[in-house]
């Protein structure tokens, strides 16, 4: 710590005390003030949104939080007739196809960024990258029929091979309907690669010119150059988009309940149907009677924010415990 | 500047005297084809006034219903004591329903081999739901269907993922038919069930039982019928296989006549007579006995009125079965409870 004189919008400069004080009005004709004003007004409303949002999903929710409290999470069942709510299978469901959607994606993803940045000539990179913006603006109702379509037919005629030699591993074993987690994952893994490739892109891009000049000068070959001084360089906007490409999987509800078989049971097996969150919201709210029903889904869509906040959470953690062992080493 | 002011005036009194009514409504989408048919022909003999129907759901209309927020309702099941005691205490009136049309859900399949309309007996249909009845070929579904070759094959069942007015009319055939039904899952929109895959809307259902072999799910008859979907004959109380059909369907509505309720909160599954589909349901408008504006009360009641008399030839065209007279005659009688 030096002798650094540390200012904060809000404190004045020590030389400000030999002027006189400044009328708001002043302050604002100024430009600076109004523009300070006007930009934390943007940052409120982002708190005051989501405090709004997790406010009423609070309220809204209290019938079946009070009925059931706690075992609301660990509960597999989900009886609409009986009143009695779980939402152990849809959170499980949630959690399972979103991760094992990013494990697919990001390896394509960021493969091809590193290669639309680093290795194409600048046309074509500029051209695909002009049709994965595209693919990234496609309703999700589209993905769901590609789903159902291509991609379903394609699994159930290929399944009976894969399993004939992987059947025996837990996560590949019992009858493989179409519908199903892996279904599910693959159709997320489409959608949310285009999030992936097209920041990763952008972020790599903006790596500045002598960090590569200062490699390059060691002697490293081009791949040394991308892989141990660019991609780490660009490390934190890459996961900024594997964050994006989480959020949109873990709300993902059209694509996903078209493909995974709405089936409310936790199974080992990804080849087994399955539900998520957002996608028993969907399937059941509209013909919801009863408070405490529409209480339990509301309920799952405060669970289903808990869910996006500890993912989130986790994520962070695991990327600064990665980058202070980097400056270790 | 005086002139202008007084043109100004003019307009405002002569919009006054051509009002525009505007009534709206809310609730099934399975009835939402024929109600928006019947505003836009209704506007058309009335042109001032307007039905807006939006079809969110049963569940959402009878929410929307007794929070006041729509002139009337429309479901597909009929509301339970509870919602009528809401309603009454937070609108301050009763809330009566109306039958308008008739629909049925059918048992669609997909076995290779099989093209024939299979015959299916309730205590079948109750044993694939309940998965007591696994195999095609198994002495319930075999015995009912003599002349054909039902393979091995494992079922697969498919029901509906979706709250649907289509599935609360299957779940409660099932119940009236197979009393383990009844205590092990019971009736409603959506239901814990003991097994299968759930598709998302008809289309959702009919499309898991195309791509998948040996399955079998259930349907509404509208969507059977513009999509050309086999499906089978279920066997009636009356000891009859019958195939549905807008006349069984209708025929299940006039069998269930004599023992229709004051406030018509009936369901019509397993309804005797020898051509009875067993599998059908009404669907309702809700009416608030009480409405607290005049003219759209009034503008209410005549278009209820209209659907239940001139309106019920647009149901065959849309593939609804319309309403036995017999029933409509009650449902003129319950109007005059209307207290506007």
């Amino acid at each position: 710590m030096g002798n650094v004189v540390i200012s904060t919008p809000g404190m004045p400069l020590p030389s400000e005390k030999l002027f006189r004080k400044q009328t708001l009005v002043e302050r604002l004709r100024k430009g600076d003030e109004a523009v300070h004003l006007l930009t934390m007004a943007g940052g409120w409303s982002i708190i005051l949104i989501t405090g709004l949002l997790v406010h009423h999903l609070w309220v809204y929710s209290r019938i079946a939080r009070h009925q059931f409290g706690w075992h609301f999470l660990v509960t597999s069942t989900w009886d609409p007739v009986n009143g009695l709510f779980g939402a152990w299978p849809f959170v499980y469901g949630t959690v399972v196809t979103s991760l094992l959607a990013l494990i697919i994606a990001i390896p394509i993803g960021l493969g091809a960024a590193i290669f639309l940045a680093e290795l194409a000539p600048r046309s074509v990179s500029n051209a695909l990258t002009f049709l994965i913006e595209l693919l990234a603006a496609v309703p999700s109702v589209v993905y769901g029929l590609i789903g159902i379509f291509l991609l379903i037919p394609a699994l159930t005629a290929i399944m009976p091979t894969f399993q004939k030699f992987f059947g025996w591993i837990p996560i590949f074993s019992g009858t493989f309907y179409g519908v199903s987690y892996f279904s599910a994952s693959v159709i997320l893994a489409i959608m949310v690669v285009p999030f992936i490739v097209s920041i990763s892109r952008e972020v790599l891009l903006a790596v500045p010119i002598a960090q590569r000049e200062a490699m390059m000068a060691l002697g490293a070959t081009k791949w040394e150059v991308t892989w141990r001084t660019v991609v780490p360089y660009a490390r934190q906007g890459i996961m900024g988009s594997v964050f994006l490409a989480l959020a949109r999987a873990l709300g993902e509800t059209m694509a996903v309940t078209m493909v995974i078989g709405n089936v409310a049971q936790v199974s080992t097996s990804l080849m087994a149907p399955g539900y998520t969150i957002a996608a028993v919201i969907a399937n059941e709210f509209t013909e919801a009677t009863g408070d405490l029903y529409l209480h339990a889904l509301i309920e799952l869509g405060l669970v289903l924010f808990a869910v996006t906040m500890i993912i989130n959470a986790l994520a962070r953690l695991l990327m600064l415990s990665v980058r202070t062992g980097e400056v270790v080493s | 500047m005086i002139r202008r002011l007084c043109a100004l005036a003019i307009l405002a009194v002569s919009s006054v005297s051509a009002q525009q009514i505007s009534l709206t409504g809310a609730g099934s989408t399975f009835a939402y084809p024929l109600y928006s048919d019947w505003a836009s022909q209704y506007h058309k003999l009335h042109p001032n006034v307007e039905v807006n129907y939006q079809s969110i759901g049963s569940g959402g209309g009878i929410r929307q219903l007794i929070a006041g927020t729509v002139d009337f309702g429309a479901t597909d099941g009929p509301m339970t004591n509870q919602e009528l005691a809401e309603a009454q205490q937070k609108r301050g009136t009763a809330i009566l329903h109306f039958p308008t049309a008739l629909g049925a859900d059918v048992p669609s399949y997909n076995i290779p081999g099989v093209t024939a309309e299979l015959k299916f007996t309730p205590q079948a249909l109750a044993g694939i739901y309940l998965g007591h009845i696994t195999k095609w070929n198994d002495p319930e579904i075999q015995k009912a269907n003599p002349g054909v070759k039902l393979p091995a094959a494992n079922i697969i069942v498919v029901h509906r993922s979706d709250g649907s007015g289509t599935t609360y009319a299957w779940v409660d055939y099932l119940s009236k038919v197979s009393p383990e039904w009844k205590s092990k899952v019971g009736v409603g929109t959506s239901v814990k069930w003991p097994v299968g895959l759930g598709g998302k809307g008809n289309e959702g259902v009919s499309g898991l039982i195309r791509r998948l072999p040996n399955s079998i799910g259930y349907v509404e008859l509208i969507y059977s019928i513009q999509n050309h979907i086999l499906y089978g004959d279920v066997k009636n109380s009356s000891g009859n296989y019958v195939r549905a059909s807008l006349a069984t369907v209708t025929a299940a509505a006039a069998g269930a006549n004599s023992f229709m309720p004051a406030d018509f909160r009936v369901s019509i599954t397993n309804a005797p007579g020898a051509q009875a589909y067993p599998i059908s349901t009404y669907t309702w408008l809700l009416i608030p006995e009480k409405l607290n504006n005049p003219q759209k009360a009034a503008a209410l009641k005549a278009f209820l009125r209209w659907g239940l008399t001139d309106g019920q030839k647009y149901t065959t065209p849309l593939a609804y079965a319309p309403l036995p007279s017999g029933v409509v005659q009650k449902e003129l009688q319950q109007m005059k409870k209307l207290q506007y």
